[in-house]
């Protein structure tokens, strides 16, 4: 496809596509884009700052976080983008967010060795007053609720 | 690093979250008085800001790296504009509670401060 006839598409399926373009960054969504956005430049910088000082010194750790900083990233994009298409992106990005939380959670409290260095996940995200394992559960609930009749 | 200050942008802002989060519960959006209550509060981080690069620039260390210090700073100086931002285009009581959020962010990331400059 060209560049032209592309930038056509939007405008021809906007009248279909529009109908159910509802907000998820509106109403109680507006105060989990402030969480998610806090979230994600806050694991995005740890993870950046962590791997350029020390990369060797645990390169899991390190990784896990830079993943986190991604799932974040994209469920605030999707919140802030609305629709349906990206409510269940960001779903199933939330469902992700929360095994990872359990997850690496329950594995640094089980193998504490494998985490020189602890992530933003680790302990069920307890660093950050639990709040890594009450956001997915929240982004759930509100993105269940947002979808369209 | 200013002890007196941290406390003071702590301080103000956890009175800010209150403030905010009575107007959320009393639904209603963030009005004139609070942006001005933000503005203060912002203002007050600024000036930590200012203090923490002048300190940096004379020689004194924080405990645990300078590269988290300086990044803790500038979160902390962004935190409370950011949510302001936030609850500008959002003109119901859920921007009130961002607000509130925002504040508690803050407050948060001064304890980390102190923890960060040690002694």
């Amino acid at each position: 496809m060209s560049d032209t006839e592309r930038t056509k598409a939007p405008e021809d399926a906007r009248p279909a596509g529009q109908v159910r373009q509802f907000e998820l960054g509106s109403g109680p969504g507006r105060v989990l884009v402030w969480f998610y956005g806090v979230f994600t430049v806050a694991a995005a910088s740890r993870s950046v700052v962590e791997m350029i000082l020390d990369f060797e010194k645990a390169p899991l750790a390190y990784m896990l976080s830079a993943l986190a900083a991604v799932v974040y990233g994209f469920i605030t994009y999707s919140l802030v983008r609305g629709g349906e298409k990206a409510r269940r992106a960001a779903l199933m990005c939330c469902a992700a967010e929360l095994a990872g939380v359990l997850v690496v959670g329950t594995w640094t409290l089980v193998e504490p060795s494998a985490f020189p260095d602890s992530t933003v996940w680790s302990g069920f995200g307890m660093g950050y007053l639990l709040i890594p394992v009450i956001l997915p559960v929240t982004g759930m609930i509100w993105l269940r609720r947002a979808r369209t009749p | 690093m200013l002890d007196a200050l941290t406390v003071a942008v702590a301080v103000t802002a956890l009175a800010l979250a209150a403030w905010c989060g009575h107007a959320a519960y009393r639904d209603q959006p963030t009005k004139d008085w609070h942006f001005i209550g933000m503005a203060v509060v912002s203002v007050l981080a600024l000036a930590q800001l200012l203090v923490g690069i002048v300190q940096l620039a004379r020689g004194e260390r924080p405990d645990q790296g300078m590269t988290i210090f300086i990044a803790y700073l500038i979160g902390a100086f962004a935190a409370v504009p950011a949510a302001a931002f936030l609850s500008l285009s959002e003109r119901t009581r859920w921007g009130s509670v961002t607000v509130a959020a925002g504040a508690v962010v803050l407050a948060v990331l001064e304890v980390r401060l102190y923890d960060i400059w040690g002694n």
